[in-house]
């Protein structure tokens, strides 16, 4: 017994921290957009964050990728600035943002994540095709590859936003609201997608969805402004009512299922 | 019919078309499917602040249009993406202060500025064997750059947070796309006058939307269709005695609204 402790405080020495943000705040016209978020993420971690609409989220993600600068703090992307680390970060953003009729294919979609491999203006090399290849693969699309991504069914234009930040092979993936557009009865699958994954890069899920933090996640944490994280993957009522602001009833199903502590 | 190419004029009027044509049906599709419709807008009226400058100078106006009109096209970059100035807000000013600078420098040039509306409405049959020349050089920029960053400014125009996330310099293409659409608009002054570009820029790329999902076919149907348009309308004009590019600007509103009553009737259809 005091072996195995002492096995695991080993390994988690050894596992490497991938994301670190310490104090980081963000005010946009004297609105506290973010307040004083410290988080730590390290390799392997299936990390949800939930929280309401309009709570930061999708902002807290564009802060780790150095599309927002934050007012104060620092961010460290494996030991780097979010700048530079972020062509270790596979990004799979909201989904519903593009125009449905845009001319471009499955296969040109997921070629574009190779695009910071080389300089500006030089051809796909056949190393990038393979990724690609291999990403559409992974996701089970590589079938619909010719097909223009805006006649896809929103779960499978998912799994093509996967591809494409798969194909640079990441140490990070950062996914937003990513079960918006799929059924519920294909979550399952799409989670075991992830299950997968999380053995080669540490994940990072946002979510408005209570619902749909499951099993597969390792950690939860609730952002509304603030975060209340613990490292682990139990959620406090205390938590919720403070990030929803409201008291929040917690349900739990059986115990297969069970995220949240006995209450 | 072809008697008329006996004239140098009408020859003229006939290449410069082609010529627009390429330089509308490439960079048109950007500007359509990157929604950029209104910054190319403001970019074109800007750029009358050349035309103005030119007169000013006692040059050919075109050498003032140039420099003018990628300026303002950097401009519209520098404050749409630097600065917290809405995007639509900046439009509209850099808009009328383009056009407002092009009228003061006009009136402070000796004398009369003779084909002044030419620039402003368009006049094909005006066309010098240098508008040609310059016309030709300005294409060939065009094909080179889209050519060479063709995956670039597919994955800018499709998703340029993707882009920037993955390395692509997005920000200097989005200004190198501004710049190409700043020389369309010297390339397709001539032909329908700067009030009008915005037709060419967007109705020939619009209509080959409808019909594909490739970008490349996009590319090359809308600069057919922008050849037919702009040949049609050019015909018509001679024949019925009309302002040339007023017409080729009509033709091409009859060919959209066709092409789009021909698509949502096969919708109701179904």
């Amino acid at each position: 017994m005091n072996q195995e402790n002492k096995n695991n405080k080993n390994q988690e020495k050894i596992t490497q921290e991938v994301i670190n943000l310490q104090n980081v705040w963000l005010v946009y016209n004297n609105i506290n957009v973010l307040e004083d978020i410290n988080l730590a993420i390290y390799q392997h971690e299936f990390l949800g964050i939930i929280g309401p609409n309009g709570g930061g989220k999708t902002t807290l993600l564009k802060v780790i990728l150095g599309l927002i600068q934050p007012t104060k703090g620092e961010v460290n992307i494996l030991g780097m600035n979010p700048k530079e680390g972020r062509k270790y970060i596979g990004y799979v953003p909201q989904y519903c943002l593009f125009d449905r009729e845009f001319p471009i294919s499955v296969w040109e979609v997921v070629l574009t994540g190779r695009l910071g491999q080389r300089k500006c203006g030089k051809a796909y090399s056949k190393e990038d095709k393979q990724k690609a290849e291999q990403a559409l693969d992974m996701v089970g699309m590589i079938e619909s590859k010719g097909k223009q991504i805006g006649k896809l069914s929103g779960g499978q234009q998912q799994r093509v936003f996967i591809a494409r930040a798969l194909v640079t092979e990441p140490k990070i993936l950062l996914l937003d609201e990513p079960l918006a557009s799929i059924d519920t009865p294909l979550q399952a699958e799409f989670y075991e997608l992830l299950e997968r994954l999380k053995e080669k890069m540490a994940i990072v899920l946002v979510t408005h969805d209570l619902s749909a933090v499951s099993i597969y996640v390792n950690k939860i944490a609730c952002l509304n402004r603030r975060l209340f994280y613990h490292q682990s993957k139990e959620i406090r009522v205390e938590d919720l009512e403070a990030t929803y602001h409201c008291p929040v009833d917690l349900i739990a199903h059986g115990i297969p299922h069970r995220v949240l502590r006995k209450h | 019919m072809f008697e008329l190419l006996q004239y140098e004029f009408i020859r003229n009027a006939i290449l410069a078309v082609l010529l627009a044509s390429i330089a509308c049906g490439i960079i048109g599709v950007y500007v359509v499917v990157k929604r950029i419709v209104f910054i190319s807008g403001g970019i074109a009226h800007a750029s009358f602040g050349g035309v103005g400058l030119g007169y000013f100078l006692g040059v050919n106006p075109i050498w003032g249009i140039i420099p003018f009109s990628i300026l303002s096209a950097l401009v519209m970059g520098l404050v749409s993406k630097r600065s917290r100035i809405p995007e639509d807000t900046a439009i509209g000013i850099l808009w009328a202060l383009g056009v407002s600078l092009g009228i003061v420098f006009i009136g402070l040039s000796p004398g009369y500025a003779p084909d002044l509306f030419s620039y402003l409405f368009g006049n094909i049959l005006t066309v010098t064997s240098v508008d040609l020349i310059i016309m030709l050089i300005l294409d060939l920029v065009i094909i080179m750059v889209v050519f060479l960053f063709y995956k670039e400014f597919l994955a800018l125009s499709f998703d340029d947070e993707f882009a920037t996330v993955v390395g692509v310099p997005t920000v200097k293409l989005y200004f190198l796309l501004l710049c190409l659409i700043a020389l369309t608009i010297v390339v397709l002054m001539k032909v329908v006058g700067i009030i009008m570009i915005i037709a060419l820029l967007t109705i020939p790329a619009a209509i080959s939307k409808q019909y594909t999902s490739n970008l490349k076919k996009m590319i090359f149907i809308s600069i057919l269709l922008s050849a037919i348009f702009g040949l049609g309308g050019l015909w018509l004009s001679y024949q019925l005695n009309l302002a040339s590019g007023a017409t080729i600007v009509i033709v091409s509103g009859i060919g959209f609204i066709l092409s789009w009553f021909g698509k949502q009737g096969r919708i109701l259809q179904v």
